[in-house]
């Protein structure tokens, strides 16, 4: 059905038989990524290298034109209805039998094909003979040798693709069938003669006589043509003793191993020696050393993408606070403080390192901020509301050099104390551990339990912290300014000044939002250079041989394995991981529930809420992590009871291929080409929303910026509207609704909303213990809206770059908002339980939302414990 | 009726028939396991599911579930 006159060559063949790299070799960099219309898998195309006007179109890798995976769907509909020009057939010299099964599908659709016969350079290493004019002869069709790894014969082949596209040269479908089932498939080329395109007959009259439904179905054929041809079939079958579609694979086959009998001579040392994927496969595939092996390739991973002190942490420190945040130093070991040659006095960090001077700053600079905070109100309380600013001003005035703080009155100073806490300013989390004060030197020490950090700062300390003076960034080697600290200072320089509507467009807004996109693509490349090197290598098949039956208890197949792994580390490549999962069920099934293990970001909630409010129960964290693979593994089971993903298992008839060092260029492609989709698909959506998400954070209604008073803010009049939905949970107003809704642009954003709404006078996480207490009626009760709070958060949908990542990869609205509503329901659910069971059990009072809860619950167990649907 | 699952750990079998119907069947047919053909069962998976053949020449994983469908001699 080709309206167009554009000449397509067609890429075709096995999984795994090198066409990825043929695509790459034909196309050069001239390609493009695109979508099927109305399905996920991924289509490529690209012009030829010096025939610009000539597009190669890469389909699936496939073993067969049979329709029931969905890449073979793909492929046979594109092949047999949209006719490409041609087909360039890859072939896997070093498994030429089976590869050749396709082949001879490939030959009966009536197009121009050249068969390349790939990887002859292992070919002719392991001392294998292919007379390519016999094989093509015995095709009738053109069979070259290349090898697409090397760049051999690859444009070649290409050419005389060309050619026979534009000659529109057809070679003799080759009959492979014996006399009987040939005598029947003439039979019926007789009979459906004139009602199909004449090109493939052959090809029409094969799928009739495999009684091929849906090949039929799309031919539209009549039956009553069926039931006269349907005789000849029953014939033929009886006489064979077996059954249509058996026959027709196993005379292909029988065809091919004689083929290849007489045009290939195997190496014979080769085939009795033991090959060296063997000798890998003993150890990883060995029914002891299996599961370690196993274990420790994802500990290197892990070690690799989010370990603490492993490169993955070390490049998404460097993108979020360096590169993207406020700048970094340009060599890493000058670190070394370097006295300025003019000071005449040792500078106080002079041989401490950036990090361990800014550590050391902290206590006093703690100390600076908060008394000059006491001493301000001091001030103004024995002058006067506003008095402090009026009478600095006029000091400025007074002095050629103005100064932000003064201490106007030092009788005053004398007598203002202040309370000072330290705490992380990143999380809201209090640091533990003993302060000691002697004379105007602080130091404290860590410890993991213990009190709040907690001091009194006086007029001395104050003095002394504030001569300490705060270690100066470019001090400490080449420093380079990062994005937002570039923006910030452009903007002041531009007259743009800090606190206006423009400055938080731009940095807030603008630049943060292109961070948070940005800041993920260190671990995600990691992930996906780690995954595409086990994937090119072989070993990814084989972790699904070992993982299947442990999965299959509920529900999925081995391969699903590896995305729930990724989501321990970040969602959004865990998402993006499910892609390698053929089956579009389980590959959805795959998505909806990757992304109940809890991620690195939902670590940092877990934290915060487990030093704040679960102290004295260590155990909370670990649960979270259990929680996570038990809501996998009952999901699954709920799931696969559901009308949507019940059916037959998908058949789990995998090709193990043999092990090969996947080639450099190989890797960085395939890891280039997720990370380049990743940045463009999730900005088009995580940008504006954190633009949107900022603007309102940052204004009230009227567009005044509301500063530290959260509580006038827009998005907080928001979070009063929706708090009914959260109120049976247990944080029913605009604080927790709004740390929910910020938790949406990146999780740990919980925390800090949190800290931030918080207000309040103490320590951040008496502060947030304070604001849990007023969300309960009765006090005994705060503990168990915190527990909510954190299951909510931990358990909804992702956040903001997942969910778009999940729609993208679903392919359908409908799959997108399917996975979204599961995954509100489950941590709706599990927030609505710890709640309200939370208060039945302490104050025994029975509302309606505890009968809802109660409701909720038995319909979950009914959808996990129910009989599995019987599909047909 | 015995079937693939029979075979021990390195025996070899010869296909005589394949049973079952609909997609897996048609796959398993595709992937070159026909009548007459000599498979190799070569493991089996930690979990003692699937297990791993030779098959023409390359190594193919199905489960037991579908290897009971498949009749030996």
């Amino acid at each position: 059905m080709a309206t167009d006159t554009t000449t397509k060559i067609a890429l075709a063949g096995n999984p795994n038989s090198g066409k990825t790299t043929l695509f790459n070799e034909l196309t050069g960099s001239n390609q493009y990524v695109g979508n099927w219309p109305g399905v996920t898998v991924e289509e490529k195309n690209g012009g030829l290298k010096g025939h610009r006007d000539v597009v190669v179109q890469d389909l699936p890798g496939i073993y067969s034109l049979s329709p029931y995976s969905l890449e073979e769907k793909v492929s046979r509909n594109f092949l047999v209805n949209e006719k490409p020009t041609a087909i360039l057939n890859i072939v896997d010299g070093m498994n030429i039998e089976r590869n050749l099964y396709l082949t001879t599908q490939l030959a009966e659709i009536g197009v121009p094909m050249v068969v390349a016969v790939n990887m002859m350079d292992l070919v002719d290493r392991a001392g294998d003979k292919i007379d390519f004019e016999k094989l093509g002869k015995r095709l009738n069709c053109k069979v070259v040798g290349i090898s697409a790894q090397k760049g051999k014969g690859c444009c070649e082949a290409a050419e005389i693709a060309l050619q026979y596209a534009k000659e529109g040269r057809k070679g003799e479908v080759p009959h492979v069938f014996t006399g009987s089932v040939e005598h029947a498939i003439a039979h019926i080329e007789e009979s459906i003669q004139g009602k199909v395109p004449a090109a493939s007959l052959r090809w029409c009259a094969i799928k009739v006589f495999e009684r091929d439904a849906d090949a039929i179905a799309k031919m539209g054929m009549p039956a009553d043509v069926l039931a006269h041809v349907e005789g000849h079939i029953r014939d033929c079958e009886k006489e064979l003793d077996d059954d249509a579609e058996s026959i027709i694979t196993g005379q292909r086959y029988a065809f091919i191993q004689k083929l290849v009998s007489e045009c290939v001579v195997k190496n014979e040392k080769r085939v009795k020696g033991v090959k060296l994927s063997d000798r890998i496969d003993r150890i990883v595939t060995n029914r002891i050393l299996a599961i370690p092996v196993f274990c420790l390739s994802l500990l290197a991973m892990y070690w690799l993408a989010v370990a603490d002190g492993g490169p993955g942490t070390y490049f998404t420190d460097w993108a979020n606070d360096g590169f993207l945040g406020d700048g970094w130093h340009l060599w890493g070991t000058m670190h070394k403080a370097s006295t300025p040659k003019d000071a005449k006095e040792k500078l106080w960090y002079d041989g401490m390192d950036y990090e361990e001077a800014t550590g050391a700053f902290e206590p006093h600079g703690a100390n600076v901020e908060k008394w000059r905070d006491a001493y301000k109100g001091a001030y103004d309380e024995k002058k006067g509301e506003g008095a402090y600013e009026k009478d600095l001003a006029a000091f400025n005035e007074k002095n050629a050099d103005p100064s932000e703080f003064e201490v106007l009155d030092e009788e005053l100073a004398k007598t203002v104390k202040a309370d000072v806490w330290l705490k992380d300013e990143e999380s809201g989390e209090i640091r533990s551990g003993k302060v000691s004060i002697a004379g105007d030197k602080i130091s404290v020490e860590e410890e993991d339990e213990g009190d709040d950090l907690k001091w009194t700062c006086d007029y001395p300390l104050y003095k002394a912290s504030a001569e300490v003076g705060e270690p100066e960034a470019s001090d400490f080697g080449v420093w380079v300014p990062g994005v937002a600290s570039i923006c910030g200072d452009l903007c002041t320089r531009f007259g743009i000044e800090e606190g206006t509507l423009v400055y938080a467009l731009v940095n807030d807004g603008v630049v943060g939002g292109v961070c948070t996109v940005l800041g993920f693509v260190p671990v995600i490349a990691i992930v996906f250079l780690f995954l595409a090197f086990l994937e090119d290598c072989g070993y990814m098949a084989r972790v699904a041989f070992i993982m299947d039956r442990l999965f299959r208890g509920f529900g999925l197949s081995g391969k699903s394995f590896i995305p729930m792994l990724v989501g321990k580390g970040c969602g959004v490549p865990a998402v993006m991981a499910a892609r390698t999962i053929e089956n579009v069920r389980d590959q959805r099934m795959t998505i909806i529930l990757a992304t109940f293990m809890p991620c690195g970001a939902k670590t940092v909630i877990i934290t915060m809420f487990t030093a704040c409010f679960f102290r004295e129960y260590w155990w909370v964290a670990a649960a979270m992590d259990l929680m996570g693979v038990a809501i996998i593994v009952l999901g699954g089971i709920a799931l696969k009871k559901t009308r949507l993903f019940a059916g037959e298992a998908a058949p789990f008839v995998m090709e193990l291929p043999a092990y090969h060092l996947p080639t450099f260029r190989g890797i960085v492609t395939h890891t280039w080409e997720r990370v380049k989709a990743y940045v463009w698909k999730a900005g088009m959506v995580i940008f504006p929303a954190c633009v949107v998400l900022t603007l309102m954070m940052t204004f009230d209604w009227g567009f005044n910026v509301v500063g530290d008073d959260l509580d006038k803010s827009i998005l907080a009049s928001i979070g009063g509207w929706i708090g009914w939905f959260f109120a049976p949970l247990g944080f029913g107003n605009w604080q927790g609704a709004m740390a929910t809704i910020s938790a949406e642009i990146a999780k740990e954003q919980a925390t800090a909303t949190l800290a931030m709404v918080a207000g309040g006078d103490g320590s951040a996480a008496a502060n947030v213990i304070q604001l849990f207490k007023g969300f309960v009626s009765d006090e005994r009760l705060y503990k168990f809206s915190a527990l909510s709070f954190l299951l909510f958060n931990l358990f909804v949908p992702p956040c903001a770059v997942a969910i778009v990542n999940t729609f993208k990869e679903m392919g359908s609205q409908k799959w997108g908002w399917f996975a979204v509503g599961f995954q509100l329901f489950v941590g709706y659910v599990l927030a609505l339980n710890a709640f309200q069971i939370g208060s039945l059990v302490v104050t025994g009072s029975f509302g309606v939302w505890t009968a809802i809860t109660i409701l909720l619950d038995l319909f979950a167990l009914w959808m996990i414990f129910r009989p599995s649907k019987k599909v047909n | 009726m015995k079937t693939l699952n029979d075979i021990e750990i390195g025996g070899r079998a010869v296909i005589a028939r394949l049973h079952g119907e609909g997609a897996v069947r048609r796959r398993i047919l595709d992937m070159g396991l026909v009548k007459g053909t000599e498979v190799l069962v070569r493991k089996v998976a930690p979990i003692g599911d699937p297990i791993e053949l030779t098959v023409r020449g390359y190594e193919l994983s199905i489960r037991k579930d579908e290897a009971a469908m498949i009749e030996v001699v």
